[in-house]
């Protein structure tokens, strides 16, 4: 497979573009592998690569309902941060961090992840001592670019925000992670497959799992659109659709429901913001930053009722431009182009699980609530080595199912067991 | 917009009400063992389709609603107060109504 | 092109002359134009550059799907990026400019692009751009990130303004029965039919005029004259400049009304936009069709447009878009224009893929049948335009005529944008070459040439389909088609092997070439190809070019177009502004802002206030000349010392009422309410369901069945929820009503040794207050001297003598001037959340910021409170293992190992020497504290202060300060015996 640089580009440029071949393929499936993976979403394709590259299991299948990178991969706000407080959210999303730092070498395959800085707006002298706990916290765990900005800072790196001191909440500093910013969401998928699939993983695309057979404590095959499919190992990386896997293994209940996200991206523009913007205050819930394209990119709170659609609905698109106009009042003019939902896994503390099932063969990778796609690399990584060992690292010990009966609530919200409260 | 036939009120949109979550699960007893309150709290069946779920009319009469609505088309198929003695009565007098 | 204003014909009025601006310079048009027709009027070719190549580009449409003339409209604050000229209304003044080019559209440095397109196909840039040239050196993300600064600067299109818009917004909602879609010969007829049938219609229309095609055909301007005259009598609520941009659940939608763009100097008191939500019981879209181009080479050229948009150009503003026009079509919609072009004095040559053997066109009309436009010849316009023939499957050349104008006509497809907003999935319809509407449960009906029905009586009998299925009464929907002869499906032309710039999207610069590279590399779903490719993403979404892009790739894979696939629209079917989607609710009307009864009284009397949740609260009163730190000091001081009034109406108080009330607080309290006796209040903690602190606050029993509930500002409304599901869902049997009064009352806290006097004084004949009268904890109905009756409770969170006054809300002013020259008169202050913050400090008295929802009862050291004896909410899972750990983080005092040295809220307290990872706690608030004379905090740590006592402990800032020394203490610093609050 060619290698992608700046000199094949060249090459190509000159010679027709006919040196490019398929970017994965498009295998027939095997009756059998060591491991399938049920879900080529990020977090699927991701742990396949890693389950290749650091555990050398190649005889690997990723099994995709549609097309891979269709669920939340490409529904996200791309917006890649570590600046989470609670032990354990906080190793996990600062290795993420590490590992999304080089991604594109390690993959050969540029994801864009641009460290433009995430800065959360703080409005009350409460809000900027919480964030600095937060964000002391991350400097005392090896997280060298936690900063609290005064006003004067703030203003001066990001001009042309709402700093009017008759604002609903006027802004009076921020709390400011600088390695942290937005990637290509797409492209993450395209790398991650692309990586896998040079490593020997078959990727199969339009091959929906229909039922899970099993005995008392294994699961012994997989029916799928394309065919049974039997497995030494099995893993669930289906955000969104967790529970109805889970379901279909007869396992019960999970610590999950599937909520939607909406989320909005205006019409291109110059460059009008460089970093991301986000803020939580009186009820609202923001996050916002332009994409390499133009386009500013924008989000906030879940519909705040169950669902499975992926399509959102009016008062949060109101709620989201409301929220946007509050800080940034010179997009009136600027219009929406598109808006979208994707259903995530929202958990009852707001944090994912990366676990052994009750079945021995059987591995669950869920619950990603608002931050599957930061979390993506590590997400990969540890779930990866859990696999090939069959026991947790001790980095992702706390990711279980169980937690919950130990009192273990890695709640970074302090929002309590409803899930629609997390994010 | 989800438009909730309010059972007090007449139809209303979704934003006058707040979701509260499954309706099916029966809460324990409050001296009941730690580990039944655990599968209450924390589990949940999370079904794509038809489920019973109780909706919050805060911004109206403030009842607590038990709906069955399908969680893929968020169509509606009954609506009634969460309350069961409340309930009975709408169904008395839906019978009388007939 | 050499296109002029004819001197008759078209809906414009020559007599209203209007002037307007184009990149400086100044043009005319009229009333009844829009930017585009004016512009095109004025010979204006050179319209706009492409996104990735800065190829010149100029119109190519006439409607909403327009991907060339793409410009800035509007000055300074009011410039408005982005906007489709065909779709801007003319008024007087209008001033627009090209966009994403420099220094202007004529002459842009960025068309060198186009000299390394060979290099920029599609998605090249996933593949460079990561390292140093040319083998990608190097790691982490610096280098990405210097290309992505010139990437960003060449990227994006019209320029927003940085001033904050000026104009506002409206939101409206509305109901009907039946919402229609369209105003074109279905639409029309549809609204009609229906309200005729005494429904309540609204119709909405994205133009500003009524008719849709038919204002571009002046054969039909008297029959839609009388319709439009029909439905205003039959009282269709009628609504131009309006877009449904998007259809949502349970017959939602959502519109724009454009109600001042089109005006030079609009009233005051107008808003800009106007976004409508309406709830409709059926929908009819008769939302029409858009025209399709075709790929071939340099098919982007300035003077290529629609058939369909030449015909408007002519028949509504008449303008004559081109002298010696060219018409390339594959179906039978072209004739029309044909006739009229040339009938206005144009030389036109129609070239027909199909064959028909025979013509019924005008002699005057030249007719090349088996042909399609395989290149265009020309830079900034076009010159000439070379043909080709189908043989089998290969083009081969089939000569050259020059023009200055090209049409084209790639079959047309309907809009089912709004549909597939409801997850209906288009079919693809292989006799008409076009997606029709997909099966949908819900009443939404489409209409004409939405449902691809071409010719104008069918589109009008559909429209009373339409209405009549709205209606409830079923009958068999239209056929679909209407042409004569069948069209040719026609999607690229080019020789084999030749090199071209034959463009898919527009507005993207997506070439025939770039699918095919799509395919090449696998992106093969119609999403991959969508996001590797952009087609179909840019502010049009795929209009003009989605169909076309699914053909090729079809072809490229040898499958049939509905098995390549469908792509999904998203709402909105056209780009809707945030400003109308925020409406009024930005700047301070951002969030409602909740205000105490006495908030103009504590403006008046000096306090800053501060936001604490939704509400404005006084943060502290400063005397002249003081600073907040000197201000807060100063009242807690006072309070200490003699008396204090603090404003508490905040607080959430909620009755809760019946034979059961005793039992149910028993029930949501950890501690035991049951027996608390009338005229007494209690202190109580609640609770979640997994067996953390919700909330605390004080309840006084009023009566025996008779409670109110005090909580936290923050936790007001969730504890009322909480209590209405208990009630509701969990426990019907019990007999309790709760109601919300926390708006009913307006309360102060009266704190410190002189509160009883002051508050004595206050008091009408009769009334006591004395220790025995009113011990602590004590509750009771009172009347103030001036006859303002109240509630008083005994209760204090300074750990001064203390008391909280409830008045009714309308009163509180009244309290307060009675109140405060007696507190004066003691020489007593205002306070504020800060100097209430030292207090309660002083005294280890937990808010929200210890009860953050991690915290158990244990946690904040008030676990011996927990009944033992009753269960009570969050009794069973509150006993879960970790829970129960004895390191877990308890609250504790702070202070400085230096009385001299200050420290924050939110550092982290650590082990003197291990002054890394989570450390042993965090503190949550600190104050200067006027009794200890040094700072102290509140805070947590592991094992809480007798595990740390005697020990040096830092608390690290690193984020804003320099570590310090501090010490642990217990949390109640200040007066732990309660002998002042007992006195």
């Amino acid at each position: 497979m060619t290698r992608f640089s700046a000199w094949t580009v060249f090459w190509n440029g000159l010679t027709g573009q006919k040196g490019w071949g398929r970017q994965w393929r498009d295998p027939e499936p095997k009756s059998h592998y060591d491991v399938v993976i049920v879900g080529g979403g990020l977090h699927g394709l991701a742990t396949a690569y890693y389950l290749a590259k650091n555990h050398g299991v190649t005889n690997i299948a990723v099994l995709e309902k549609g097309w891979l990178g269709g669920g939340n991969a490409g529904r996200n706000t791309t917006i890649v941060r570590s600046n989470y407080g609670r032990p354990g959210n906080r190793e996990f999303y600062e290795e993420s961090l590490r590992l999304w730092e080089n991604l594109s070498h390690d993959l050969n395959y540029n994801v864009m992840f641009s460290q433009r800085s995430h800065i959360a707006l703080l409005h009350s002298p409460g809000a900027i001592d919480a964030a600095a706990r937060n964000y002391n916290t991350m400097r005392l765990t090896g997280t060298p670019d936690a900063e609290i900005w005064d006003l004067p800072t703030l203003k001066r790196e990001v001009p042309h925000l709402n700093y009017s001191a008759t604002a609903r909440f006027p802004i009076m500093g921020a709390a400011v992670q600088k390695r942290a910013g937005t990637a290509r969401h797409d492209a993450v998928a395209w790398g991650y497959a692309r990586g896998a699939d040079q490593l020997g993983v078959d990727i199969l695309q339009q091959c929906e799992v229909t039922g899970v057979k099993r005995t008392e404590d294994t699961v012994t095959e997989l029916e799928t659109s394309r065919g049974p499919i039997t497995a030494g190992k099995v893993a669930f990386a289906v955000a969104g659709n967790t529970s109805r896997l889970w379901t279909m293994a007869g396992l019960g209940r999970l610590p999950i429901e599937s909520h939607k996200l909406q989320a909005f991206v205006s019409e291109p523009l110059k460059p009008l913001l460089d970093q991301v913007v986000v803020f939580g205050v009186g009820g609202a819930h923001f996050y916002i930053s332009q994409s390499d394209k133009g386009g500013m990119v924008f989000g906030g709170d879940l519909d705040w009722y169950k669902s499975y659609a992926q399509r959102g609905n009016l008062p949060m698109v109101q709620d989201g431009c409301e929220a946007a106009m509050s800080i940034l009042p010179c997009l009136g003019r600027v219009k929406l182009l598109r808006h979208w939902s994707g259903v995530v896994d929202m958990s009852m503390d707001g944090t994912h699980f990366i676990c052994k099932t009750p079945l021995s063969n059987l591995y669950l990778n869920a619950g990603w609530n608002y931050g599957g796609f930061k979390a993506s690399p590590a997400s990969g990584w540890y779930f990866a080595d859990l696999i090939a060992n069959d026991r947790p690292h001790e980095r992702i010990q706390s990711f279980d199912l169980k937690r919950f009966e130990r009192g273990i609530q890695i709640d970074e919200r302090g929002a309590g067991p409803d899930p629609k409260l997390h994010g | 917009m989800i438009r909730i036939p309010c059972p007090f009120c007449g139809t209303r949109d979704h934003s006058e009400f707040t979701y509260g979550g499954d309706a099916s699960i029966t809460y324990p007893a409050l001296d009941a063992p730690k580990e039944e309150w655990h599968d209450a709290v924390f589990l949940r069946d999370n079904i794509c389709g038809p489920q019973l779920e109780t909706w919050h009319h805060v911004h109206g009469c403030r009842m607590w609603l038990v709906i069955e609505r399908d969680t893929m088309t968020h169509e509606i198929m009954s609506v009634r107060p969460a309350n069961p003695k409340l309930s009975a009565l709408f169904e008395d007098n839906s019978e009388a109504d007939q | 092109m050499t296109a002029r204003r004819l001197d008759h014909g078209g809906r414009i009025n020559r007599a209203h002359p209007l002037s307007f601006t184009f990149d400086g310079n100044t043009f005319r048009g009229y009333k009844g134009d829009t930017l585009a027709s004016a512009l095109m009027a004025n010979n204006e070719t050179v319209l706009g550059r492409s996104f990735k190549y800065h190829r010149p580009r100029g119109i190519m449409s006439a409607g909403v799907e327009e991907s060339g003339a793409i410009v800035t409209v509007g000055r300074d604050a009011s410039r408005e990026p982005n906007v489709k000229a065909p779709m801007q209304e003319l008024y007087e003044g209008l001033s627009a400019e090209g966009q994403n080019a420099w220094p202007n559209v004529r002459f842009d440095l960025g068309a060198i692009n186009g000299l390394f397109s060979r290099f920029f196909a599609a998605g090249f840039y996933y593949k460079t751009f990561m390292g140093l040239p040319p083998f990608e050196w190097g790691h982490g993300t610096r280098l990405w990130m210097l290309y992505e600064k010139l990437i960003r600067k060449a990227a994006g299109m019209g320029s927003a303004s940085r001033e904050p818009d000026p104009d506002c917004y409206d939101h409206v909602h509305a109901f009907c029965d039946v919402l229609v879609v369209g105003s074109g010969p279905a639409g029309l007829t549809a609204a009609l039919t229906a309200a005729e049938a005494g429904r309540d219609v609204i119709l909405v229309e994205q133009d500003f005029e009524l008719g849709g095609d038919t204002l571009s055909d002046p054969s039909r301007e008297i029959e839609r004259a009388q319709l439009v005259d029909a439905l205003a009598k039959a009282g269709v609520r009628i609504m131009p400049r309006t877009t449904a941009f998007g259809l949502y659940d349970h017959g939602t939608a959502g519109l724009l009304e454009r109600v001042t763009d089109h005006v030079a100097d609009p009233a005051d008191q107008l808003p800009r936009q106007r976004f409508w939500t309406v709830r409709s019981d059926a929908t009819i879209l008769a939302t029409g069709a858009l025209e399709r181009s075709i790929a071939f080479d340099n098919n982007d050229r300035p003077g290529v447009m629609t058939a369909a948009a030449a015909r408007s150009y002519l028949n509504r503003f008449g303008v004559l878009p081109g002298q010696k026009i060219v018409i390339a079509t594959n179906n039978d919609s072209v004739h029309h224009t044909a006739v009229a072009l040339a009938s206005a004095g144009a030389d036109v040559t129609l070239a027909d893929i199909r064959k028909h053997g025979a013509s019924d066109l005008p002699a005057d009309i030249e007719l090349r049948e088996g042909v399609a436009p395989l290149k265009v010849h020309g830079r900034s316009g076009v010159e000439a335009v070379a043909f080709a023939s189908a043989s089998g499957n290969n083009w081969s050349a089939a000569g050259q005529t020059d023009c200055d104008l090209l049409l084209v006509s790639g079959g047309w497809s309907p809009v089912v944008n709004l549909s597939s907003h409801r997850g209906a999935k288009p079919a693809w319809n292989a006799e008409l070459a076009c997606f029709l509407p997909g099966l949908t449960n819900e009443p939404i009906y489409h209409a004409g040439s939405a449902a691809g029905i071409w010719e104008y009586e069918a589109c009008k009998a559909s429209g009373e389909w339409a209405a009549t299925a709205a209606l409830g009464e079923a009958t068999a929907p239209p056929q679909p088609g209407g042409w004569s002869t069948p069209i040719k499906p026609l999607y690229e032309v080019r020789l084999p092997e030749a090199k071209t710039k034959a463009f898919v999207d527009f507005q993207h610069d997506v070439t025939g070439d770039d699918v095919r590279l799509a395919q090449q590399e696998g992106f093969v779903s119609v999403e991959h190809l969508k996001r590797y490719t952009t087609l179909g993403m840019a502010t049009d979404q795929g209009k003009m070019g989605n169909v076309i892009g699914l053909a090729l790739m079809a072809d490229a894979l040898g499958k049939d177009i509905p098995d390549a696939g469908t792509t999904r629209f998203r709402p909105p079917y056209t780009p809707v502004s945030i400003g109308a989607l925020a409406g009024r609710n930005v700047g301070h009307h951002f969030k409602p802002l909740r205000r105490t009864p006495l908030h103009d009284w504590n403006l008046k009397h000096g306090a800053t206030m501060t936001e604490a949740g939704p509400w404005h609260r006084p943060w502290y009163f400063a005397k002249t000349g003081e600073v907040i730190d000197e201000a807060y000091v100063r009242e807690a001081s006072t309070v200490r010392k003699t008396v204090g009034i603090c404003d508490v109406s905040s607080l959430g108080k909620i009755a809760v009422q019946g034979p059961d009330a005793a039992e149910f607080l028993n029930r949501v309290y950890s501690n035991g309410f049951a027996k608390l006796p009338i005229g007494k209040a209690r202190y109580g903690i609640m609770l979640r369901d997994d067996g953390f602190v919700m909330d605390d606050g004080t309840t006084w029993r009023l009566g025996e069945t008779e409670f109110l509930m005090t909580t936290t500002t923050t936790n007001a409304g969730k504890v009322m929820v909480f209590m209405e599901e208990l009630l509701q869902t969990r426990w019907p049997d019990l007999k309790v009503h709760v109601s919300s009064v926390s708006d009913e009352w307006a309360a102060v806290s009266v704190a410190g040794p002189k509160a009883r006097a002051t508050i004595a004084a206050c008091l009408a004949e009769g009334e006591y207050i004395s220790n025995e009268a009113l011990p602590f904890m004590g509750v009771r109905k009172i009347t103030l001297a001036n006859g303002i009756p109240g509630l008083i409770a005994r209760i204090s969170f300074s750990g001064e003598l203390a008391y909280e006054l409830y008045v009714p809300a309308g009163h509180g002013a009244a309290m307060m001037d009675l109140l405060w020259p007696e507190a004066e008169r003691q020489g007593g202050c205002l306070y504020g959340l800060e100097a209430l913050g030292t207090l309660r400090i002083e005294k280890g008295h937990v808010t929200g910021a210890e009860l953050d929802g991690r915290v158990t009862i244990d946690d904040a050291g008030l676990g011996k409170m927990a009944s033992t004896k009753k269960p009570f909410i969050g009794s069973a899972l509150r006993q879960r293992p970790d829970l129960l750990r004895h390191d877990r983080p308890q609250l504790v005092g702070i202070f400085p190992k230096n009385p001299g040295q200050t420290f924050k809220g939110g550092a982290i307290l650590c082990a003197d020497g291990e002054v890394s990872g989570f450390g042993e706690g965090w503190i949550t608030g600190v104050t200067h504290s006027p009794m200890f004379g040094h700072w102290i905090g509140i805070g947590f740590i592991s094992g809480g202060h007798t595990a740390w006592a005697g020990k040096t402990v830092i608390a690290s800032d690193l984020t804003r300060s320099e570590d310090v020394e501090v010490e642990i203490v217990s949390p109640h610093m200040y007066d732990p015996e309660g002998v002042k609050m007992h006195g």
